[in-house]
């Protein structure tokens, strides 16, 4: 009579200070894709962390059933041995190990504790050609593409009798074929009568496959929306997800542009350990003062090391060509020489390469310029607190207090002590590698502002994306790059996506 | 009243390891029947700990760095036998054997700090190496014989006390008279900050609570130098302690330089992005734990009054407890001085204590390890529970 494989009930979960969930209600029918959506700390990872027994029984309030039986995890095997494997955004593989090493890992093929590797390697065998992969057993995790690495951990999981697969973000680090084939071999398990939940941003994707999609937002259940109905489109769902209409995402601003401050001419960077393999081609670019210029390019163009290494050397090796400021050539060697000719970086990986998350807020905003809060090398803390509180106030970072550590923070809140970092450097011209990475759409509209007014300010901004519609909404002009090359240069008048997307793809090297 | 729990949660374990300190002092006091804390035994205490105090603070900047040092044992007998060749082979003064003491050691420390900083080999293999190539240059030094006795002179550095200017032969007058001008420099530096404070417009604490911080901090100095003075004054050594411990608590609080240090502990990648050049920072921390296992071992010579080939085994170890105990995770990047001198004394007390008591030294070993487990063990515990 109940035709539900999983019921989450009334889940309620509380951590020091914040509710992540409040009465969620999830209701996941036998065999279908579920898309679960909502923005960053909506509480959907929270949710699979009740589920797969992550957060035990007790730790939350609310009642989950699983094939009509009332469940009670007290860890992860708990919920494995009923058949609901999670398989999480930060892949669980050892590199090190084979793939049949790693699909039997921790459920090793062993009698009295002896592992039977033939059983093993054959298993694996018939588990890998399931869900499409052509690599051999014996291969190591570590030489295999992301794009196979997650179809391990999907064999992995199908080595358990998975019933119910959770998918966290899948196909975030794929590329469009890879994430093709990933949704088809969820379709063919939905044909196999496996219940997938299936987390993700890309709004296309759960359009395309899933049966119902049900929306979080702060928490709370929205909506579960059935998608077989036609109405439903991204508009629908976004609406839903941040619960306004969000029209202005990209704001308006009228450029006010000035002086060319800087170009370069004819980079060339080669790969820190394949000494022969340029990564960069002879690239020239320029800035203008007041102008925020846009880098596409696909992954692995090259878009990272470009800038990198136009930030004090910080990438690659045999570095050659021009950079001038002004009119005038200077060198940069160093991150502290690119820092006095006033360039500023924002990294696209702000944990490992912007912040030092056990610090506080205050000391990750001074970092990069303690000389300006210093009296003759000692720092004067009273200072110190007074930049924090302005550029807290200036960016608006949402936080209890500037002493609080920046790993408290939210994706959005600690990008924006990034930004403030950087701004506290006084710089001329900001670098910004993927800005708006892992961050939820308000806090988006946020960030475009912040550089809006940086930009109006006189300030050169570079910015690289992966997300077109981004780059066409607040850039002024746009370089395409494409393995290591500039292939083309475009007003934003003249742009759309497709001819971006034309010269992102131009592989010219190719030809040569 | 949730502010003030906030305040302690984030504080437990800087607090906890002062609870931690009185705790043991007292526990020992009433064991041993109020040896402990006599005069004659607490100033045995600073001077038979000085030198894992000294090697604790330099412990604490390496570790802070995220990096390791196990030589410091080693570095500091192969000063001790360098200097021991210096004045009493060459009759070299002793003022200059001592500065080129330091010197060797800070080559040493450039040399640790060159692989470590420079080609990039892990802390642990390079100091392991040179606790290895360290002990054995000690040995060939000292041709495997003991070097003694050292000059007076420079014994005194590590074991005679102030003299006394104002004698009336009870109390110690001129220890008495540090002491008290040590209490208003102190409350003037209060004033100061609090001065500072108002000015910047941020959130003072109750002038009550100004006070009664005042009146304990100068009642336990003025206690401390008491009890000083009653047996024989302030020992030199306590001189020098007190001035590395608050100069390196300054730096590595106030200055850009100390700042530093914390950042490429806490995230290389990001301090390096941020303009910090951190290779040069963990460089210079190797040479600076270098001079002071130079100290450390001129120390620990002088109070023994000969060179010996196994003078500072294990004190690597010791040295690395003190900093641990005393709040430095060895991921890097949290720690202070401070608490690695406070570690330092848990530790000594804890030996000595039970020296007092008569246990002997097999199982003073086993009950520091326990300590030094429960101490790390605390506090992760703590950190989860926050998480």
């Amino acid at each position: 009579m109940n035709q539900f494989v999983l019921e989450m009930k009334n889940i309620t979960k509380e951590f020091p200070g914040v509710k992540a969930l409040d009465n969620v209600n999830l209701q996941v029918g036998k065999g279908e894709i579920h898309a679960l959506v909502g923005e960053n700390g909506a509480g959907k990872s929270t949710l699979m962390k009740v589920l797969s027994g992550v957060h035990p029984i007790g730790t939350y309030t609310g009642d989950i059933y699983f094939d009509s039986n009332k469940c009670s995890f007290k860890d992860i095997n708990d919920s494995e041995a009923l058949g609901i494997v999670i398989i999480h955004q930060e892949l669980a593989l050892v590199p090190e190990l084979s793939i049949a090493e790693n699909v039997y890992l921790g459920n090793e093929q062993a009698t009295k504790g002896i592992i039977d590797w033939a059983k093993t390697k054959k298993a694996t065998e018939k588990l890998i050609e399931a869900v499409g992969m052509k690599a051999s057993v014996n291969d190591l995790v570590k030489d295999v593409g992301v794009g196979q690495q997650q179809l391990v951990e999907i064999a992995k999981a199908l080595s358990k009798d998975v019933k119910l697969l959770i998918l966290d973000e899948p196909t975030a680090a794929l590329n469009e074929t890879e994430s093709e084939n990933l949704l088809k071999l969820l379709n063919t398990f939905r044909e196999q009568g496996i219940t997938s939940i299936l987390i993700s941003h890309k709004l296309k994707e759960v359009l395309k496959i899933a049966d119902n999609v049900t929306i979080l937002r702060d928490g709370q259940t929205i909506e579960t929306l059935s998608l077989q109905q036609t109405l439903i489109n991204e508009e629908r769902i976004i609406k839903s997800m941040v619960g306004r209409d969000l029209k202005n995402l990209y704001p308006i601003r009228k450029p006010i542009i000035g002086e060319k401050v800087i170009e370069i001419k004819d980079w060339t960077v080669y790969h820190p350990q394949l000494p022969d393999k340029k990564i960069i081609n002879g690239a020239n670019l320029h800035l203008r003062a007041g102008e925020i210029v846009g880098i596409a390019g696909l992954m692995g163009a090259g878009r990272t090391e470009l800038v990198m290494s136009i930030f004090g050397k910080s990438y690659g090796k045999r570095i050659t060509g021009k950079i001038s400021k002004n009119g005038k050539e200077i060198t940069v060697n160093n991150v502290g020489d690119a820092i006095h000719h006033g360039f500023a970086y924002v990294s696209e990986d702000r944990k490992e390469y912007g912040l030092i998350l056990q610090d506080s807020v205050k000391k990750n905003i001074t970092l990069a310029n303690l000389k300006g809060i210093s009296n003759k090398l000692v720092v004067n803390p009273y200072e110190e607190v007074e930049v924090a509180q302005r550029y807290k106030e200036q960016l608006n970072i949402k936080m209890p207090s500037i002493d609080q550590q920046v790993v408290n923070l939210s994706g959005g809140n600690q990008q924006k002590v990034v930004l403030g970092k950087w701004m506290f450097t006084e710089p001329e011209i900001l670098i910004l590698d993927e800005p708006t990475r892992g961050i939820d759409v308000g806090a988006k509209n946020e960030i475009y502002k912040i550089i809006n007014d940086l930009a109006n300010h006189g300030k050169s901004i570079l910015m690289v994306s992966s997300e077109l519609p981004e780059l066409l909404g607040i850039c002024d002009r746009i370089y395409t790059l494409s393995d290591g090359l500039i292939t083309g240069e475009f007003l934003k008048e003249d742009a759309n996506q497709e001819t971006l997307m034309a010269s992102m793809t131009d592989n010219r090297r190719a030809h040569v | 009243m949730n502010q003030i729990k906030l305040i302690i949660n984030q504080n437990i374990r800087k607090f906890g390891m002062i609870i931690a300190l009185v705790g043991i002092a007292l526990l020992f006091q009433i064991i041993t029947s109020g040896i402990l804390l006599t005069p004659l035994n607490v100033t045995n205490i600073i001077m038979q700990n000085s030198y894992i105090i000294i090697l604790g603070i330099g412990m604490a900047l390496v570790i802070i760095t995220g990096e390791i040092d196990l030589s410091v044992g080693s570095v500091a007998a192969f000063i001790g036998a360098i200097s021991a060749m210096l004045m009493i082979n060459y009759n070299i003064p002793v003022l200059v054997a001592i500065a080129l003491s330091l010197l060797v050691g800070a080559i040493i420390g450039a040399w640790h700090g060159f692989w470590v900083a420079y080609v990039n080999v892990p802390a642990f293999i390079v100091t392991l190496a040179g606790m290895l190539l360290f002990r054995g240059l000690t040995l060939i030094v000292l041709g495997g014989k003991t070097l003694a006795p050292f000059p007076d002179g420079f014994r005194t550095i590590s074991s005679d006390f102030l003299p006394d200017y104002f004698s009336n032969g009870n109390v110690h007058l001129l220890t008495m008279i540090i002491g008290i001008a040590a209490i208003v420099l102190y409350i003037l530096n209060e004033c100061r900050l609090r001065k500072n404070e108002s000015k910047y417009n941020l959130n003072q604490t109750t002038f009550t609570t100004f006070m009664v911080k005042n009146i304990v901090i100068s009642a336990i100095i003025f206690i401390f130098t008491y009890i000083l003075a009653i047996y024989a004054g302030i020992p030199y050594v306590l001189l020098i302690l007190l001035a590395l411990i608050i100069g390196y608590s300054f730096f590595m609080n106030k200055t850009v330089n100390g700042r530093h240090i914390y950042a490429v502990g806490g995230n290389k990648s990001a301090a390096q992005l941020s303009g910090i050049k951190t290779r040069k920072v963990t460089f210079w921390v190797f040479v600076n734990m270098g001079v002071l296992a130079a100290l450390a071992g001129l120390v620990f010579a002088g109070r023994l009054n000969a060179a010996t080939p196994q003078a500072g085994e294990l004190f690597e170890l010791d040295a690395i407890a003190a900093a641990v105990i005393g709040g430095a995770s060895l991921s890097g990047g949290v720690g202070t001085v401070a608490g690695a001198v406070i570690g330092a004394l848990i530790m000594g007390i804890l030996n000595n204590g039970m020296s007092l008591m008569g246990v002997g030294i097999d199982w003073q070993q086993a009950v520091k390890g326990l300590v030094l487990l429960s101490a790390v063990a605390f506090d992760i515990i703590n950190k989860n529970k926050a998480s």
